[in-house]
């Protein structure tokens, strides 16, 4: 949770200052790059830690 | 004819738990769904006195035992619900059904509240459960090692439209819509051709064409003719071939689209020309071709894309429903099909905040390409698993929408307001309220039935057999008028 919430808080600052350094024209491209970049680094906050194991137990009974 | 759609969905979960010894996936998903308090200290029966799964629409019965629980074990496995709609356990699953809607909206707002219910249940339920023993639910279809569990669609038909009619008009479209309403997979399940990103959760897993069976040889068209209403007027169509679906626009368009091309064949506005050679080849393939640009071979030998197949069917539809008395839902069902069908051929990327799939593969891919990864890496197998799952903190879509990246459809406060109030236009108004108001007296309810008892002995059944009687224009009134139960069931008798 600690860690989930500094990347919070980090990726906050950095829109922040990004806003800072470029108050209206930001290029789009970048932009939609540095938007992927922050959700990736996300992920890997959110991701089930075991993939490989977790991934494998997950067997179910054929519903319907 | 039935002047209104009436649709409903059913959506079994898949379930686990990171602890596997001593986990039963039947005993989990009972303890879920006996945890939607304050509700589920409610006793309701549901009443299966109607109910014939082994009617099939071609005409004959098949054999087979029916299900019949005992009291204990009914009472247990199923939670009638103030919306209307039905919680429930089936097989190893926990189950949602909506209740019936007239409009795909109303279907995307049901479908949203019952994933909202199920997560109230999964946060009673985990409450005490140490780490290790903590339920996952997810809203997807298959395990990825060949064992898959449904979405089903409902649609009310006319019993005097041929079953066969239906097959030949509704195949083309049911096997190419997944375009747009698949929910997308990372790899391949019953031991189908080998890709890396499918389209489609379901597609792998079909067999036969027509059939009666849902759970092993699947067909693309179901045959049961269970129709929860009067049998000489109605059927239901029971679609098994669908992708449950996160994203909003997915399901609106998924059960919109499929509801006016059964519309216009129960008005004999047959779709011809599209059969295809080989539909169930044709579901896989186009499940691997994420350029959509492939073409499928028809019958009469023509090649048509899938974007192609889905245009012509748009086109009957315009051309139907332009012929009528304006119909405002038909139109934005259209308008929003032709919007996407057109992103879908010119950039379908531009649709990774809309459609599942692409949310789901733009996700995935763009995480593999920064790390490196192949696609066999569990990571990703994993990111596809949990963009499912039904707890916000950890379902990608759910990170994924409260972050900004998802476009939404509904409002929020209309989800909030259907995980207890039924559509207020078909019999599940008449149901849900009845639960609301009378939650004592109410000993059973099912689709086509409320059951009273009101403590004279006898057991009184309201029957429901019109899906569009019910209705709050209809029976508003009475329940204004109703202090007790009693006072209901003399007033709907006056």
């Amino acid at each position: 949770m600690g860690q989930q919430e500094r990347e919070k808080k980090k990726s906050k600052d950095k829109t922040e200052k990004q806003a800072e350094a470029n108050p209206e024209v930001v290029e789009k491209g970048k932009k939609i790059k540095e938007d992927i970049d922050e959700l990736l680094d996300k992920i890997d906050d959110v991701l089930e830690e075991n993939a490989e194991e977790f991934v494998k137990n997950y067997v179910q009974k054929g519903g319907e | 004819m039935p002047n209104k759609l009436i649709i409903g969905t059913e959506t079994e979960f898949g379930i686990m738990s990171r602890k596997i010894d001593g986990y039963d996936p039947v005993t989990s998903s009972l303890f879920t769904i006996n945890h939607l308090r304050p509700f589920s200290a409610l006793r309701i029966l549901w009443d299966y006195e109607n109910e014939d799964p082994l009617v099939d629409a071609r005409g004959f019965v098949v054999d087979g035992e029916k299900e019949r629980p005992t009291q204990d074990e009914n009472l247990n496995l199923n939670k009638p619900l103030e919306n209307g709609g039905r919680l429930y356990v089936d097989g190893a699953h926990p189950e949602y059904s909506t209740p019936e809607c007239t409009n795909p909206r109303d279907v995307v707002i049901y479908e949203k509240a019952g994933e909202a219910l199920m997560h109230l249940c999964l946060e009673n339920a985990n409450r005490l459960r140490k780490e290790e023993e903590k339920i996952f639910l997810y809203k997807n279809n298959t395990d990825g090692k060949g064992n898959s569990y449904g979405y089903h669609e409902n649609y009310l038909m006319l019993r005097a439209t041929q079953f066969e009619k239906i097959v030949q008009s509704l195949t083309p479209f049911l096997v190419t819509r997944q375009i747009f309403a698949g929910s997308g997979k990372v790899g391949t399940d019953n031991k189908a051709d080998p890709a890396a990103f499918q389209i489609s959760q379901r597609a792998d897993f079909f067999e036969t064409l027509i059939d009666l069976n849902t759970m092993a040889k699947r067909p693309i068209i179901n045959t049961r003719d269970e129709p929860h209403a009067d049998p000489k007027q109605f059927r239901r169509l029971h679609i098994i071939v669908g992708d449950a679906n996160m994203a909003e626009l997915s399901t609106y368009l998924k059960v919109g689209t499929t509801a006016l091309i059964l519309q216009m064949i129960d008005n004999e506005h047959f779709i011809t020309g599209l059969e295809l050679d080989n539909p169930l080849q044709a579901i896989k393939a186009i499940s691997r071709d994420l350029t959509l640009k492939k073409g499928i071979k028809l019958a009469n030998g023509k090649e048509y894309t899938p974007v192609e197949i889905q245009r012509a069917y748009l086109e009957e539809a315009y051309k139907y429903f332009g012929s009528m008395e304006r119909d405002p839902v038909a139109f934005e069902i259209m308008d929003h099909w032709q919007e996407i069908l057109n992103r879908l051929e010119k950039n379908p990327n531009e649709l990774s905040r809309k459609i599942d799939w692409l949310i789901k593969y733009d996700l995935i891919n763009n995480y593999r390409e920064k790390k490196g990864f192949d696609w066999d890496n569990p990571k990703l197998a994993m990111m596809d698993l949990q963009y499912h799952d039904l707890n916000p903190e950890k379902g990608f879509y759910y990170t994924l929408l409260k972050d900004g990246y998802i476009d939404t459809m509904v409002s929020p406060g209309l989800v909030l307001l259907a995980k207890d109030s039924p559509p207020r236009d078909t019999r599940a108004y008449f149901r849900g309220m009845c639960i609301k108001k009378f939650p004592k007296e109410v000993y059973a309810t099912s689709w086509s039935s409320v059951l009273f008892d009101i403590g004279n002995f006898t057991i009184k059944r309201v029957p429901l057999l019109h899906p569009l009687k019910g209705t709050e224009a209809l029976v508003g009134n009475v329940f204004n008028r109703s202090e007790t139960a009693e006072d209901l069931l003399r007033n709907l008798a006056a």
